[in-house]
């Protein structure tokens, strides 16, 4: 060893400079655009995973896992609606359209959920014939920009989903690419085949919850009050968006948190607006309680729902419902390791591949390209859907029993604490251990 | 001929009726009275019948109409005939924001005014206004037919698709990706069309407009346009 | 029972101004806005503005408030006083004439005394609030439907040259009048709003050095508070509009008040409702235009939508 040698500093790289923030620059100089892409937020956020549910022991007696009941239903839609929803497990498929997904997609989601007795959406693109006959219970989304929207569908939905916002992008319009507008998307959207079609942030028609109401009330006299009237809304200020909510008449919230995907939209729109679900969720159950609406009306809860403790935790919070998409679409066969060869090709590996906003999805479900929406067998991809909310409604069921509990419902926040503090003031409960709720009795 | 009376029955009971009726019904002709402005008058409709509102209407009249025809002797609130399918929606008076919004089909005439953002994101409907028309009206639109006899206000077709804008008055401005297009005789075949069934074929003549549509320069991203958007 | 938490901690949005997510929405409303040009209408002014007012009960049935300029002495101002346990107030005070309207309580008082006034007020009495201050201006809200509110007060007894009120539907579980427009910041001015500000918390901030007090956590009142300091240093009521479009961000449809004046404006999109009516009687204005069906000759009225980002005001001579 030559000691006399002065030594070199290895090459560091920049942490806040990163290598993906390098190529990010490199990419926006070349090209003059944001990144677009689909999925959602990818950077670590507060979760589920920092709470924990304190089993039964000695002050609390659990329920025998395979003789005693926990039971798992859900009504929705109790508030004003002649016909509300029965789904048999509160597990739900959340709203993607036909043109952002392959008919054979949309279908399989409908396979999947009616398998599980549970119900289905749409999403900025009207109904398809395949979707309406593969879902027992379907909910139809009305959106800013009215594609492919008509009476005749309304009548036909099981619910209504009125669209403000998604978690992904709270107060941003859709984007489908052109590449994804073919004939059969073309014409349900009255759109020219193969045009950049930038969707409206704002409804038409009806701006703020005073004039919400009212459309409320004409969407009712079109459908005769029968159909539950859910609106969505996008994590951000959750107490007044639900208290607005209700005020204007909802039957149901769907709260989508930021980890809630998207078909395409600005990256950049993706990873910095909006707040994490775990953050949203006691706020607007607040909201519901300070107005004497928890429990009257239903709360669904999306963004990152990935197993059953993350179901159970969400309903603890005080959510009715959950709402899944990428772990569904992931349940059908998205970024499966199968065609890792092809993810190179381009340019991504599976497990990390978003450029759902080019249609060339190996796995087929993100695109309009016939030949690989093919590879999609909707019934075998229908089948592993209903698996997998068999496994979510099984692993909250678990959970809840070792709680005592003998509905999910019966779960609630004080059987759980947080393993950080982040996670015990957005959830409001103590830091294991401890009887701290940070932000509370004056912390 | 069936009146209902809205100083006396609900907006439900009047949509109710109205749902209710079958194609073999020998009712066809039905007048609203005293509708004070009400919301959500005559919605929803999907039979070929006549409904005359005598007065006022709030917001949403004959909404997502198909098939019938709905006269309003009076003003109409915001997003009158919003998503109509197919069917004659005619305004007396004036009609206040977003008049066809999103309509897919169907014939939309106003004999007054329409205020901000008629026809925006209009889907296939013709609209006729023999008035004039407010700002942002036509944004976003896909398809159809805007015919105006009085003036356009500003930003008249922002980000418009392939909806066709013919105005006989001034327009204030024009939005982004909205330019002036030269009229050809199926233009004009199609302004004689739309003002005969609007009842205008003899105030106003096809000759006297000029045609607004598309410069389609967004229909792709380009870096250089960027302000546009 | 040891692992019991205790939730009897205060809710997260019980109050306090240091919360950078608080406000309390006034975007859920119906407004209306009468001026007139004829004097013999005068008397009927608190009869039409309440028949105004109560067709826009739909669009906000929580609560109402409305403001009346009617006769005033010149050299005087009035209070308009918001409380309980108002009788015998004017005796305590001395030196001022009161009436008693409910709830609210307006006092007349010399313009030298209404330091003196003020200054008793906040000592003697800090639960009462003065709502509204001027030579002319009365204000009145109240929780209930508005109709109901508009009797307790007797609007439709009061006289006036001109007149602005609100209905307003409560977004807290605890309906309240402090979110209740209409909101005065200065002397016999007064405003109310549609909408939704999305900068009203940095112009809060960059108002109340200049000593523009607020009162609530209401964007509409940063609104009034902006209008009030342009109209202090010396602008017109239509420049200090014409100001506003460059400084207030997001969605409005004003409607204004002052001692002579009245103006409409709409933000530069525009989206919340808008309709008015003009005669050589009178400027009407009203969220919908159910509103304005009972005036007098509104048959013959021009009837428009006002223009985004127009300033458009009248004045009496």
């Amino acid at each position: 060893m030559d000691l006399d040698r002065i030594p070199q500093t290895l090459p560091r790289f920049s942490a806040t400079f990163d290598a993906h923030t390098l190529s990010e620059i490199r990419r926006a100089a070349a090209t003059g655009i944001y990144d677009i892409r689909g999925g959602g937020t990818k950077r670590k956020l507060p979760h589920f995973d920092d709470l924990l549910f304190l089993g039964a022991s000695i002050s609390r007696y659990p329920l025998e896992g395979y003789r005693e009941k926990c039971a798992t239903d859900v009504v929705l839609g109790t508030r004003f609606a002649k016909k509300p929803i029965h789904l048999k497990i509160p597990i739900t498929i959340a709203g993607m359209s036909f043109g952002s997904l392959s008919a054979q997609a949309k279908e399989a989601l409908g396979r999947g959920a009616s398998l599980a007795g549970t119900s289905t959406t749409t999403g900025d693109g009207g109904m398809t014939p395949e979707e309406r006959g593969q879902s027992q219970t379907l909910v139809y989304q009305y959106l800013p920009s009215r594609y492919g929207m008509n009476p005749a569908d309304l009548r036909k939905a099981d619910a209504i989903e009125i669209v403000i916002g998604q978690g992904a992008k709270p107060g941003g319009g859709g984007m489908l690419l052109g590449q994804k507008i073919s004939d059969r998307v073309a014409e349900m959207r009255t759109l020219p085949k193969g045009i950049d079609q930038r969707s409206a942030c704002r409804h038409p028609d009806w701006t703020g919850p005073d004039d919400l109401e009212i459309k409320i009330e004409e969407l009712r006299e079109i459908t005769d009050w029968e159909k539950p009237i859910y609106v969505k809304v996008g994590a951000t200020r959750p107490y007044y968006d639900v208290a607005l909510a209700v005020k204007s008449g909802a039957d149901v919230i769907v709260l989508d948190g930021m980890q809630g995907g998207t078909a395409a939209t600005q990256d950049v729109f993706i990873e910095h607006v909006g707040i994490p679900i775990l953050a949203a969720i006691r706020p607007a159950v607040q909201a519901l309680q300070d107005l004497g609406m928890h429990r009257k009306v239903q709360l669904i809860v999306s963004g990152g729902i990935r197993n059953g403790a993350d179901v159970a935790k969400a309903l603890a919070l005080g959510a009715d419902a959950v709402s899944i998409g990428t772990a569904a679409l992931v349940a059908l066969g998205d970024n499966d390791p199968h065609y890792e060869d092809e993810y190179r090709k381009l340019g991504s590996t599976a497990g990390a591949y978003d450029d759902w906003q080019e249609g060339r999805d190996p796995a087929g479900i993100t695109t309009q390209d016939p030949l690989l929406a093919a590879r999609l067998d909707p019934v075998a991809a229908g089948r592993r859907l209903a698996n997998y909310l068999s496994v979510l409604t099984l692993e909250a069921q678990t959970i809840a029993r070792a709680c005592g509990k003998s509905h999910l419902h019966n779960l609630e926040p004080e059987d759980l604490v947080a393993l950080s503090v982040e996670a015990a003031a957005m959830a409001r409960v103590p830091l294991a251990g401890t009887q701290w709720v940070p932000g509370q009795g004056g912390y | 001929m069936p009146v209902i009376d809205l100083a006396r029955a609900s907006t439900r009971e009047l949509n109710a009726r109205l749902h209710a009726l079958t194609p073999d019904d020998g009712e066809t002709e039905w007048v609203v009275a005293n509708p004070q402005g009400r919301h959500a008058l005559a919605v929803g409709l999907d039979q070929p019948v006549t409904v005359e509102i005598k007065g006022h209407a709030g917001y949403y009249c004959a909404g997502m109409n198909a098939e019938a025809t709905v006269i309003v002797d009076g003003n109409v609130g915001v997003g009158v005939a919003e998503n109509m399918m197919s069917g004659t929606v005619l305004v007396k008076g004036d009609a206040s924001q977003a008049a066809g919004a999103t309509a897919h089909g169907g014939l939309l005439v106003i004999e007054g005014d329409a205020s901000a953002r008629c026809g925006i994101s209009m889907k296939g409907v013709d609209i006729v206004v023999k008035g004039s028309i407010g700002p942002m009206s036509a944004f976003m639109a896909q398809s159809g037919n805007l015919v105006v006899l009085g003036d356009a206000g500003d930003a008249l077709g922002d980000s418009i698709y392939e909806a066709r804008i013919y105005v006989r008055g001034s327009v204030k401005s024009l939005g982004a990706d909205c330019i002036e297009k030269e009229m050809r005789d199926e233009h004009r075949a199609d302004l004689v069309r739309l003002l005969a069934a609007a009842g205008l074929g003899d105030v106003a003549h096809a000759d006297e407009f000029r045609r607004y549509g598309s410069a389609r320069q967004l229909y792709t991203f380009h870096v250089d346009n960027a302000a546009a958007y | 029972m040891f692992l019991e938490i205790d939730d009897t901690a205060p809710p997260l949005y019980d109050g306090g101004t240091d919360r950078h997510d608080r406000e309390t929405p006034g975007f859920m409303c119906g407004i209306v806005g009468l001026f007139l040009k004829d004097k013999a209408l005068e008397p009927q002014l608190g009869a039409l503005l309440a028949g105004m007012l109560e067709v826009m009960t739909d669009r906000g049935p929580d609560s109402a408030g409305f403001a009346v300029y009617g006769a005033g002495a010149p050299g005087h101002v009035k209070l308009t006083v918001r409380g309980a346990d108002l009788d015998g107030l004017a005796d305590a005070i001395g030196g001022v004439k009161a009436t008693v309207r409910d709830s609210h309580l307006v006092l007349s008082l010399p313009a030298a005394e209404e330091d003196r006034v003020r200054g008793w007020l906040a000592l003697e009495r800090p639960d009462l609030v003065v709502i509204g201050a001027g030579q002319r201006i009365e204000l009145y809200k109240e929780v209930g439907l508005p109709a109901d509110v508009a009797t307790r007060f007797n609007l439709a007894g009061m006289s006036g040259t001109h007149g602005i009120g609100h209905t307003r539907m409560a977004t807290e579980s605890a309906v309240t009048t402090d979110g209740a427009h209409p909101f005065s910041t200065g002397p016999d001015q007064c405003l109310v709003h549609n909408g939704s500000l999305s900068n009203h918390r940095s112009l809060r901030r960059m108002l109340e050095p200049h000593g523009i007090a607020f009162t609530t956590d209401n964007d509409s009142e940063v609104a009034a508070g902006y209008l009030s300091w342009k109209l202090r240093e010396g602008a017109s009521l239509a420049q200090a509009l014409e100001d506003s479009l460059d400084d207030l961000d997001g969605f409005f449809t004003f409607v204004v008040g002052t001692e002579s004046g009245f103006a409409v404006l709409r933000d530069p999109i525009s989206c919340k409702p808008a309709v008015m009516a003009e005669t050589d009687r009178y400027v009407a204005f009203g969220s919908e235009y159910r509103a304005l069906v009972g005036l007098p000759g509104i048959e013959h009225a021009r009837v428009f939508e006002p223009e985004p980002a127009r300033v458009y005001a009248w004045e009496h001579g």
